[in-house]
């Protein structure tokens, strides 16, 4: 029951091959002559375009969320990725409010926003009694607050359903740039910032003793975390970007005990069920955001049981593992 | 001192007055939505005020009201409402500000259209957007014609005047309608639009309408509704996909571009636009409609 990691691994390469020398292919074909396994499995991708683009931006997105995912998980931060996509509603609805469904002012308004409650919180955390936690759930309710006051005093009731879910079926080229480039970032930046958050992770003690960077790779981390969820909300909506993110993490911790391990997993898993749940939502008919994050927690389930890190299997029958 | 102080007294009321009790003579009346408002305003004239619930541009699938709606409701004469399941939200509405309004519903006498029929979920529920067929559009004015003589007696004459002008409008505007669909080919008469809004349209004037999404605005896109209906724009040829001012472009956007159908300009569905719109009355907006169909289809 290892397969997850496995599985995702072997399928990338032979997916990512075919997304890009099908384009050219007619895709009115009918594909009786081939194997059933092609037509549930590939078909769809290169058959319509719309599939490769929502398996694009599902790819990249995972590429990101997933090492942030882990480190919010080992900070005790989870619920942190929450309380930051309310925070960044608010901004990315002024934004729709102001100028529609434009990329531009929907992506600045949930960044701006995003940043200022991080930044605030972390500043309040730092220089005040109050713990971090309490901070930010200070700010991000006062954001939210904010963000439906100024919707209520426009007046007008605008649909912002479409805020709320996003739409992994509807990814134009500058949003999937958007999405890809925010990817690149996050990953860049982590790997610059990598080793004072890993420290801090472990033993925040011993990286005050021995630096002062802990505190600027915090804040650039959630900055990070804001920049993602930012792209999360384009493909999926506020709520389940933070699914993308916090899902993939916890089956990771179920299969790895050091932290670049878990980020593979973490990754590797979070690419499989953005496959995955696309594959559901073509053949089942289900919305795609919900798909994609239901599928993550199917798997969460599975790791759970039989994971090999304290899955629940694993810590009644021991025996074995523990001699090795 | 005291007479001066009268004096003022008595002007300030006499000045707030005035134009009050000429408001209290008009009869106050709701309508659910503003095509529903511009039908009310057309019969009742000055006669009426009208209060539209969900004003211009606003979408009455998930309209949430304010208190101040509540109040108004409460105020009101009489409640003028589409039916046929599009005001989910009113039943809650009525009740909650107690009024002893009478509620009209203006489809009564139309015979409803099933919701639409590609979609496996959206069966048993009807189609609520009659007022996309002219015809259908005679009944309504109809209908609030009657009800604003059942509770304005008075204003009878002035009521069933406005309401012959109003359908003569009406007559001529279905007959336009008529005169450019059938200079537009058969075969080229097939129209996706991102909101299954146009039933009504289609089945009067002949014109085929597919939707991506339900009948209802409220229900997330699969993946395979959408593919679904690329390979329906693929097969059947459709020449035309169009927006619309209350859903999700971008679908409809990724659509065209993967089948290379024409997009055409934005369609009206469900509301009016504010006064920097095209369509600020009813008339515009189906006359609107028209002009946008005829030039997706025959270019």
């Amino acid at each position: 029951m290892r397969g997850a990691e496995d599985r995702g691994v072997e399928h990338d390469p032979k997916k990512l091959t075919d997304f890009s020398d099908q384009i050219m292919r007619p895709t009115n074909t009918c594909c009786t002559a081939r194997v059933p396994m092609y037509d549930f499995l590939i078909a769809p991708f290169t058959e319509f375009e719309f599939m490769r683009r929502a398996l694009a931006g599902a790819l990249a997105l995972a590429l990101g969320a997933g090492p942030l995912g882990v480190f919010l998980m080992l900070r005790r931060m989870s619920l942190v990725g929450d309380a930051m996509a309310h925070a960044i509603l608010p901004g990315a609805a002024i934004g729709f409010l102001l100028s529609g469904l434009s990329l531009f002012a929907m992506t600045a308004g949930g960044l701006i926003a995003g940043f200022v409650v991080a930044l605030l919180a972390g500043l309040v955390a730092r220089a005040t009694e109050l713990k971090e936690d309490a901070a930010l759930a200070t700010f991000y309710l006062l954001s939210l607050a904010l963000g439906v006051t100024i919707v209520s005093l426009k007046g007008t009731n605008i649909d912002l359903l479409h805020v709320l879910f996003g739409n992994v079926l509807a990814l134009d080229d500058q949003t999937l740039l958007l999405i890809a480039v925010n990817a690149t970032i996050i990953l860049i930046v982590l790997a610059l910032i990598y080793r004072p958050l890993v420290i801090e992770c472990v033993d925040p003690g011993f990286m005050r003793s021995v630096s002062r960077a802990g505190g600027p790779a915090h804040l650039a981390f959630l900055v990070l975390v804001v920049v993602n969820l930012v792209s999360g909300f384009h493909a999926l909506g506020t709520l389940l970007a933070v699914g993308i993110m916090m899902l993939p993490a916890a089956i990771g911790r179920f299969w790895a005990r050091d932290v670049s391990t878990m980020i593979v997993v973490a990754t590797a898993s979070g690419v499989l069920v953005g496959y995955a749940g696309l594959l559901l939502s073509f053949h089942a008919g289900v919305a795609s955001g919900p798909a994609i994050i239901l599928t993550a927690g199917a798997l969460y389930v599975v790791s759970l049981l039989f994971g090999r890190v304290g899955g629940l299997l694993r810590q009644l029958f021991p025996g074995r593992h523990l001699e090795a | 001192m005291l007479t001066r102080r009268h004096a003022i007294v008595a002007a300030t009321a006499l000045l707030v007055a005035a134009p009050l009790r000429a408001q209290e003579r008009r009869l106050k009346v709701i309508a659910s939505f503003s095509i529903l408002g511009d039908f009310v305003r057309n019969v009742g004239g000055d006669r009426v005020e009208v209060r539209d619930l969900v004003g211009p541009n606003g979408n009455a699938h998930v309209f949430e009201p304010s208190p101040a709606d509540a109040k108004a409701v409460a105020d009101a004469k009489l409640v003028f409402v589409n039916g046929l399941g599009f005001e989910g939200w009113l039943d809650r509405l009525v009740k909650a500000s107690g009024t002893r309004a009478t509620i009209v519903v203006a489809t009564n006498g139309i015979t409803p259209r099933e919701g639409a029929g590609d979609h496996d979920h959206d069966h048993g529920k009807v189609d609520p957007h009659a007022w996309q067929s002219v015809a259908n559009a005679k009944i309504y004015v109809a209908a609030i014609r009657d009800a604003l003589i059942a509770a304005d007696p008075a204003g009878k004459t002035v009521y069933e005047a406005n309401a012959a002008t109003y359908l003569a409008k009406l007559d001529a505007l279905d007959q336009e309608v008529r005169a450019v669909v059938a200079g537009i080919p058969p075969e080229r008469r097939r129209v996706i639009t991102s909101h299954n809004a146009f039933g009504y349209f289609g089945d009067a004037y002949g014109v085929d309408f597919t939707a991506p999404q339900g009948v209802s605005t409220e229900a997330e896109t699969s993946a395979r509704d959408v593919a679904a209906i690329i390979t329906q724009i693929r097969k059947q040829k459709i020449a035309a996909v169009f927006l619309e001012n209350v859903t999700d472009p971008r679908l409809v956007k990724q659509i065209a571009a993967e089948t290379g159908a024409k997009i055409g300009g934005t369609l009206y569905s469900d509301a009016l636009t504010d006064a920097k719109g095209d369509a600020t009355s009813y008339i515009d907006l189906i006359r609107h409609n028209l002009k946008e169909f005829a030039g997706a289809l025959t270019g």
